[in-house]
């Protein structure tokens, strides 16, 4: 069996001293590492970081929208070049620098050795190099918004001829430069997927068959593959933007034979797969956090699995749907009008799989449980508007509406903020041998689940009656301009403030924790899955003796047996 | 619903917010639903009240029609959707009613400009009236719009009129409206379009036939203006009558 000799080479690695045969330096433990958990680290801290910077530009733009032409706190006054620059740049960050490297990057690199019980990833230098082109990314994108004519603002679609002419959008730097960082961004997934697919494959502990694995790991897994196919299109697309933007080709430009909407094809056809991306990770998590403290068997283990897969692949075929008026062949519309509202079909059913995993369970309203089910609750939201959107004739109206924006955020913020909110409480004793505060864990949960629907459902509202996006001062459009709507602008605005300020108790609590919080056991959670075997934090090589594995990874509350869980490493008699 | 937040103005506006009302009573039904089963489980199942949990799979036959009910009640919601999203959308972007008259609209960086038939009721004519941000239009007469971009992509959209269609460089894209109401509304650009995006929009005027020509006639008397009489003529006219 492969996986044994896998293991068997591995351990004789161990055997040699591969490990341990000297101290690291600080350099080789923290800035160089090798180890998949340090990894996971680098990856977490720069995610959140660039999620502090997104959070800092949605502050900028959304004062502008409720106190147009007002100076703001810390930017002053807002032009429209920089409010463009601002909200391009925020919608970049905060899906290819915060909610990718956090979900997939961050979970992927710290779970998936430890949950499929073995000592690091297959490719630890492929690692490294995967996080050191990210952190690249990051910079360029950091200093493409301080250079000459502002940071790209052409939106973060990037849709030519506009982003494609600096005559156009007049930021000549700014819109190679963030084309150069997403396209680095890429490199660096396109990486880590090979990773996190070779070990999931190939280095699971013995006995841990296909449906033995935790589902996050699944969905990690799922989703790199769904990355890695659609990527594809989307950089020989940026490869061509590129291009059309520093060497003066047209491969956008109608004028010389190109055509602008080819990009959008290109763009989308990654675009709405990169949706499930983000998606199923967090579902993963969202698992996970479920079944321990519902002390239940998820809900039809394989019906998450396929429907997961079933997701992916009908992203695939969805991605019009959001260039119905985008000037395609109207016959079009129908035909991703049909695929759009079948994907609701599988979505739906996992989220009654997790509905129905709480029925009968005895259920801990933990930290990281409140996020889970918030994650649910919210999310569910999110996808029920989708429905207007996916709708062709109803789209007509919606697109393009502040409603988009509310709905994108009602998934988006569930996923990469509320569920990995629910997976840093639930995994920080792992990362850091500590517990966080429960109470002050909850009272962050409060002030970001609720003040989070301060800020989007008005958006809903005054997207249904009108607001357009992107538009630095809707006041210039007389029926935009009105007591209510404003009134619901500033609504969203305030609450965005509260939520941002209840943040700082988290990163108070997280980093107070770290190095002050309740020693944490080993498995302080009573849970089932095999990260929880290890020592916590786990050291270079994770476990003391690899374990092996006797089940799936969800058998609580078996009847006949005293205790509630059943660790997967647990020998049946 | 949809009219108690914006003007329906125009013969499909109706139509799509009956889409709209379809899918919020749709949609509203199986949120509810959900919420309310994910809300009375964490209730009634918390630990202080529960504190064994049950051991269910969720793999029998039996277990599974929790999940397949819901899921087939749900598609069969899909398909109804999707019979009202397409009839409309089939209405307002694949059918071309017999039309009235033709407007050219043309997206700049960053300002509408629409060119009127004028007088004689022929797009291409001499007596064509330009303007710029404001379309001036019959109240109950249909339209066939021929919408094109200069420079970028613009989003030609009025959405008192439930109507949205993005303009694309290079191509031409015709289309149709009928104004149902008069009155004034917004013409917002809704694709970013650069960094005077946020100042692009228009105003259209929905005019009764009388209004509309004494609009059309002072108009046109002036470009007849200068189109006979040229150049020095306008400079006479700026030079004050």
């Amino acid at each position: 069996m492969s996986t044994h000799a896998h293991r068997a080479a591995a351990s004789d690695h161990e055997a040699h001293g591969h490990h341990d045969h000297h101290e690291m330096s600080f350099w080789e433990k923290y800035v160089f590492p090798l180890d998949h958990k340090m990894i996971g680290m680098q990856y977490f801290f720069t995610g959140v970081a660039m999620g502090v910077i997104g959070a800092l530009m949605s502050y900028a733009f959304r004062m502008q929208m409720a106190f147009p032409g007002k100076a703001v706190p810390l930017f002053g006054l807002i032009t429209p070049e920089f409010y463009n620059s601002m909200v391009t740049n925020h919608g970049s960050i905060m899906i290819f620098w915060f909610a990718m490297p956090v979900l997939i990057a961050a979970f992927g690199n710290f779970l998936i050795p430890l949950m499929c019980g073995c000592d690091d990833m297959v490719f630890p230098k492929i690692n490294r190099l995967s996080y050191q082109i990210f952190l690249l990314s990051a910079i360029i994108l950091l200093v493409s918004i301080f250079m000459p004519g502002g940071g790209f603002g052409s939106a973060w679609t990037s849709y030519p001829p506009l982003s494609s002419s600096a005559t156009y959008n007049q930021t000549p730097y700014g819109a190679p430069m963030w084309l150069l960082a997403v396209a680095l961004e890429f490199v660096a997934f396109l990486l880590g997927g090979i990773n996190f697919i070779t070990t999931l494959m190939n280095s699971r502990a013995p006995g841990m068959k296909m449906y033995d694995i935790p589902v996050v790991l699944w969905m990690i897994v799922i989703a790199s593959i769904l990355f890695m196919a659609s990527v594809g299109p989307l950089i020989a697309g940026a490869v061509m933007l590129f291009f059309d933007q520093t060497m003066g080709t047209g491969f956008f430009d109608p004028a010389r034979g190109g055509d602008p909407v080819l990009w959008q094809h290109l763009f989308w056809f990654f675009g709405h797969p990169e949706v499930y991306v983000v998606l199923l990770p967090a579902m993963g998590i969202v698992a996970e956090v479920l079944a321990t403290f519902a002390r239940k068997k998820l809900f039809g283990y394989k019906t998450i699995l396929w429907t997961a897969i079933a997701t992916g692949v009908l992203s695939f075929v969805v991605w019009a749907h959001h260039q119905f008026v985008a000037g395609i062949d109207p016959r079009m519309a129908n035909i991703f009008t049909v695929t759009t509202l079948l994907i609701s079909v599988p979505v739906t059913e996992m989220l009654f799989v997790y509905i129905a995993t709480l029925y009968g369970g005895s259920i801990q309203l933990t930290t990281p449980m409140l996020f889970a089910i918030a994650f649910v609750a919210e999310f569910l939201i999110g996808g029920v508007t989708g429905i207007y959107l996916g709708a062709s004739g109803a789209d007509i109206y919606f697109h393009d509406t502040y409603f988009v924006l509310a709905h994108f955020h009602y998934t988006f913020i569930p996923i990469a903020v509320i569920a990995v909110f629910a997976g840093v409480y639930y995994w920080f004793p792992k990362m850091f041998g500590r517990m966080m505060n429960d109470f002050w864990g909850k009272v962050h949960f409060w002030g970001t689940a609720v003040p989070f629907n301060g800020i989007f459902l008005p958006l809903f509202y005054t997207g249904a009656a009108g607001d357009h996006r992107r538009s630095f001062d809707l006041l210039n459009f007389p029926e935009m301009n009105q007591p209510a709507l404003i009134f619901a602008r500033q609504f969203a605005t305030v609450s965005l403030l509260v939520m941002l300020g209840f943040q700082v108790i988290f990163f108070i609590n997280f980093f107070y924790s770290m190095f002050r919080g309740r020693k944490a056991g080993a498995n302080p959670w009573n849970a089932n899955t095999l990260e929880w075997v290890a020592p916590s934090p786990p050291p270079h090589g994770n476990f003391a003796e690899l374990p092996n594995c006797y089940r799936g990874p969800y058998e609580y509350s078996v009847p006949g047996r005293s205790s509630d869980f059943w660790p997967q490493n647990e020998p049946a008699n | 619903m949809m009219e108690s937040l914006i003007h329906a103005a125009s013969s499909y506006a109706g139509e799509i917010d009956n889409v709209i009302l379809v899918i919020a009573v749709l949609s509203t039904f199986w949120l509810v639903l959900a919420e309310g089963a994910l809300f009375y489980f964490v209730f009634k199942y918390r630990r202080s009240k529960n504190p064994k949990a049950e051991y269910i799979t969720g793999e029998t036959k039996q277990q599974m029609k929790w999940i397949h009910w819901p899921h087939n009640l749900v598609l069969v919601c899909d398909i109804v959707i999707l019979v009202f999203a397409v009839r409309s959308w089939y209405h307002v972007k694949q059918e071309m009613p017999p039309i009235d008259e033709e407007v050219k609209v043309v997206g700049h960086q960053w300002a509408w400009e629409f060119v009127h038939a004028g007088l004689d009721g022929q797009l291409g004519t001499d007596d064509d009236v330009a303007t710029v941000d404001e379309l001036h239009l019959v109240v109950d007469r249909t339209y066939k719009f021929k919408l094109e971009a200069a420079d970028v992509l613009h989003s030609f959209s009025i959405p008192a009129f439930r109507f949205k269609q993005d303009a694309v460089p290079g191509r031409q894209i015709v289309g149709w409206f009928k104004p149902t109401k008069t009155g004034q509304y917004d013409v917002p650009c809704s694709q970013m379009c650069g960094i005077g995006h946020g100042i692009m929009g228009g105003q259209v005027y929905v005019h009764t036939a009388d209004e509309y020509r004494q609009w059309l006639e002072k108009k046109s008397a002036k470009s007849a203006v200068i189109s006979v009489k040229g150049v020095d003529q306008i400079a006479m006219n700026q030079g004050g009558i």
